[in-house]
């Protein structure tokens, strides 16, 4: 099937309930609460009681075993038609970018007309596990007949296996936490405290302008007494940051902080995505259509890449299929897992020596105006629950083109495991 | 619902003997539509002064909503009493003739069930042949305000219905509402009926909203709720509308109705705009427009800070004019368009600590009074309802003092259920109220303050 053939899929709005810091607002919120929140915020927005979508993919990164189908669950305790079928995906901090492309393909190839894509997490409600000891000692025991048997098993129990297994942010083959490889990127690429500190201070101050002029009355619900996103700090400044203590990396040159990186947060975020036709049919105004995605993953265990430099490499793959250069865009989203992630992919597509040899490209990619860079900013003020951060990225950036009334952006995120998941859209004039 | 407990109280079996026997004001138990409720739970009957110019058109729509017809004389007991007293008494052409009031008024009032109605019929003094009908026709407003306040204490209530010449075939929507139970906490008004070139008569009257479109500010609780949930009820695909702080309030009503939410500050400069671009793309248009939106900053005018003061007239009178420029403007208002706006009693009657809120609120009135010629000729009508003690969240935060005395000061001894007002918003809004256009119509009981 040649592109042309194809549907396009449009993104017609989307509804997250605000960010909370970890053990604040929504300490007792469960992902399941949370998510149906946002699906119940999207569907009274546009109606959609009782209606039966396409189908609602949702995931996020700590879930409990017994929510093997927590999305689906969460379908059924919304408004929408309990006949919408939907899955889970779980791909770190890109979750719900993936689940946003998921159902873009599905509409694109006529499968489905309309659906839902979003993402959730919790930090604060966090599964925690039985510590590995004692599950195994347990499984033995149910499998153990003989009383003998089972008594010599009750006979190795200890204390010590009470203390539970509590989920860690850190990539299982390195042991290093994801600050802990950025920090490495960060000195890798010479990143300066005070880039960081910038990019910073700049998204707390455009994300905040952004709620004062109304952006987000159209996207975000409240929950939980939480009207705005509990981590942003509107009078952040330079001179705060700069009394922050470094968190990640070691030495004199340490620059990462937990003013430049993003603090554990509780949320979800969801995505009305569907077909002309289908909007046509609703009478909902498409905001803007998402035109293509690449996900990618570098080898941060045996190669030189780091943890978070996934994107650097899908961007410029996606932009090549499309016959577009970087400067092609009049919005860039780049996700602030780290001000140093944002500063390290800038730098690395201006270098001519990483343009080369890792991308293979005859000229670097060239430098992206600040202006057009998370306009209204990023996670660093918003906060990132890892699953909801991409459905967050696509319903603003919809709501961009819509404003601007005609244009493309770009999406990049990196994630945990050495990935990262971009995406391009657009309006069309 | 808010909790009266003097009236439980005073409805049950102990507490009723002893309210009696101290002689305390017993307020009654008011009946309140349900879904396939009749208009009328008993015959109605019919009387007439000689030359009134309504029989024919009173019989149809008894006739339309299957109330039975009896003749003073024949009226029964027990079950069988009277459900309602209808009487046209626009052949009243002198003073003398007024008499043909007590006539049929005093051998039938006593034999009016509880929650019974009383509707009386005039015509406008302004269209009266002379100067003695018209006198006459004015005197009978007295009347029927006297006779609510003597049956307010079994649930009745009485009201006064001016049909202009022309509006003889616009009077079924308002005859439904006021001998029914939906009108529960509407007593002792005086409402006008213009001339209707045509009247929408609805499929089903139970839905006459259907296919309809409403939005409706302020929707997230309290009346605005309640006016969402009836316009629903009644078929209108509602836009709940309120300030996004009451998002998550406004989802799940939205949610429980069917309908959609918009969060939006309507006293944001850009709000009409915002407002008329989301029409625009969802549809098109709006046939219904409610401004319920509404706050209080009470204070003596003494001590009330400038903030106090434009915040009030902002929200409950600005905003609601500027709304409606960009509906008109815009061309929103689908034909047979319609505005209604919630005013209080106090601006009718004035309220100590409420300079700026009745100020707003007489506002409203004013702007109701205002346009409706002018949207007339746009057949689109604007009407106005003003409440009185409406038992809600903000009322219960009363002094109980004041609650009691509010509660309890009116022809009904009680306060009324957001739902009063939302029926009340419903009929005014409705498709086959095309005859009902600049009214401000009391929702209060027939409470003691005010004109």
């Amino acid at each position: 099937m040649s592109p042309d053939a194809l549907n396009d899929a449009a993104v017609l709005g989307g509804n997250r309930i605000p960010f909370a810091r970890r053990d604040r607002e929504y300490a007792h919120a469960s992902n399941q609460d949370m998510f149906t929140a946002a699906l119940d915020g999207l569907v009274a927005r546009f109606g959609l009681q009782g209606e039966r979508l396409g189908e609602v993919a949702a995931g996020g990164v700590l879930k409990r075993s017994r929510d093997f189908n927590l999305t689906r669950e969460c379908v059924l305790g919304s408004a929408l038609a309990a006949d919408t079928p939907a899955y889970d995906v779980q791909q770190a901090c890109g979750t719900s970018l993936e689940t946003t492309i998921h159902v873009a393909n599905k509409i694109r190839l006529g499968q489905i007309e309309s659906g839902i894509a979003g993402g959730f997490d919790t930090t604060s409600d966090a599964p925690i596990e039985l510590n590995d000891d004692l599950r195994e000692l347990l499984l033995d025991l149910n499998r153990t007949r003989s009383t003998t048997g089972r008594l010599a098993l009750l006979g190795r129990l200890r204390p010590g296996q009470v203390v539970p297994a509590i989920p860690r942010n850190e990539e299982p083959r390195t042991g290093l936490s994801m600050g802990e490889h950025q920090a490495i990127s960060t000195k890798r690429w010479g990143l300066t405290r005070e880039e960081q500190d910038e990019i910073a201070v700049e998204s707390h101050r455009r994300l905040a302008a952004a709620y004062d002029r109304g952006f987000f009355d159209d996207l975000v619900t409240p929950f939980l007494g939480l009207e705005r996103d509990g981590n942003l700090r509107p009078d952040s400044s330079m001179e705060q940051l700069a009394k922050l203590k470094p968190v990640y990396g070691e030495g004199s040159d340490a620059s990462m902080t937990a003013g430049n990186s993003t603090p554990l947060t509780d949320g979800a975020a969801a995505v009305l995505l569907s077909s002309d036709d289908w909007a046509e049919a609703h009478d909902l105004p498409v905001l803007a259509h998402f035109v293509d995605a690449e996900t990618g993953a570098v080898d941060y265990v045996h190669g030189e890449s780091g943890l978070l430099e996934a994107p650097l490499y899908a961007v410029p793959r996606m932009l090549e299929r499309n016959r577009l250069t970087l400067q092609d865009f009049d919005f860039y989203e780049i996700h602030e897992a780290f001000a140093s992630q944002v500063a390290m992919t800038l730098k690395a597509w201006q270098d001519p020596a990483f343009c080369k040899d890792k991308l293979g490209l005859n000229e670097p990619l060239g430098e992206i105006d600040r202006e057009k860079l998370n306009v209204n900013g990023s996670s660093l003020a918003a906060g990132h629950p890892f699953g909801a951060t991409g459905a967050r990225i696509v319903a603003t950036l919809a709501k961009l083109l819509a404003e601007r009334g005609s244009g493309r952006g770009l999406i990049s995120i990196c994630a945990a495991g050495g990935m990262g998941v971009a995406a391009i859209m657009e309006r069309r004039g | 619902m808010s909790a009266d407990r003097y009236q439980a109280l005073a409805n049950s079996a102990l507490g009723g003997a002893v309210v009696k026997r101290l002689g305390l004001p017993a307020p009654p138990r008011l009946d309140r539509h349900e879904p396939g409720m009749p208009v009328v739970t008993g015959p109605v009957v019919f009387g007439e002064a000689r030359g009134g110019r309504l029989r024919e058109a009173v019989h149809e729509v008894m006739r339309s909503i299957g109330a039975r017809l009896v003749d003073a004389k024949t009226a029964g007991d027990g079950d069988d009493r009277p459900a309602a007293l209808v009487f046209d008494a626009t052949g009243i052409d002198s003073t003398q003739r007024l008499r043909a009031l007590y006539d049929f008024f005093h051998p039938t009032i006593a034999s009016l069930k509880r929650n019974g109605r009383v509707v009386v019929l005039t015509t406008p003094a302004i269209e009266a042949d002379s100067v003695g009908a018209a006198t006459a026709q004015r005197a009978i407003e007295g009347f029927a305000r006297s006779v609510a306040k003597e049956i307010g204490r079994y649930g009745s209530t009485a009201q006064l219905v001016e049909v202009a010449a022309g509006g003889e075939g616009a009077m079924e929507s308002t005859l439904r509402f006021l001998l029914s139970a939906r009108s529960a906490y509407v007593d002792g008004q005086a409402i006008h009926i213009q001339a209707a070139d045509s009247v929408t008569v609805p499929e089903d009257w139970e839905r006459p909203l259907a296919g309809r479109s409403a939005a409706v500010t302020g929707a997230a609780r309290g009346i605005g709720e309640a006016i969402a949930e009836t316009l629903a009820g009644q078929g209108a695909e509602v836009l709940c509308i309120d300030v996004p702080p009451a998002g998550e309030a406004l989802a799940e009503v939205a949610n429980r109705i069917g309908g959609t939410s918009l969060a939006l500050d309507i006293t944001d400069a850009g709000a009409p705009q915002r407002l008329a671009d989301h029409i625009g793309e969802r549809g098109g248009r709006i046939d219904v427009f409610v401004h319920n939106a509404g706050i209080t900053r009470d204070r003596t005018i003494a001590r009330m800070p400038p903030e106090g003061w434009d915040g009030v007239l902002e929200v409950n009178l600005s905003a609601q004019e500027r709304i409606n420029g960009a509906l008109l403007e815009g061309e929103l208002l689908g034909d047979d368009g319609r505005i209604a706006s919630v005013s209080s009693v106090s601006g009718i009657a004035g309220n100590r600590g409420q300079t700026n809120y009745a100020t707003s609120k007489a506002g409203v009135i004013g702007m109701v009074r205002a346009l409706a010629p002018v949207l007339r000729e746009r057949r689109v009508t604007v009407n106005a309802v003003a409440p009185g003690f409406i038992e809600t969240k903000m009322t219960e935060a009363m002094p109980v003092g004041t609650r009691e005395a509010g509660r309890r000061m009116n022809s009904l001894i009680q306060g009324g259920q957001p739902v009063d007002v939302a029926e009340t918003i419903a009929w005014l809004v409705s498709p086959a109220s095309g005859g009902v256009n600049g009214n401000v119509v009391r929702v209060c009981g027939q409470q003691l303050l005010g004109a």
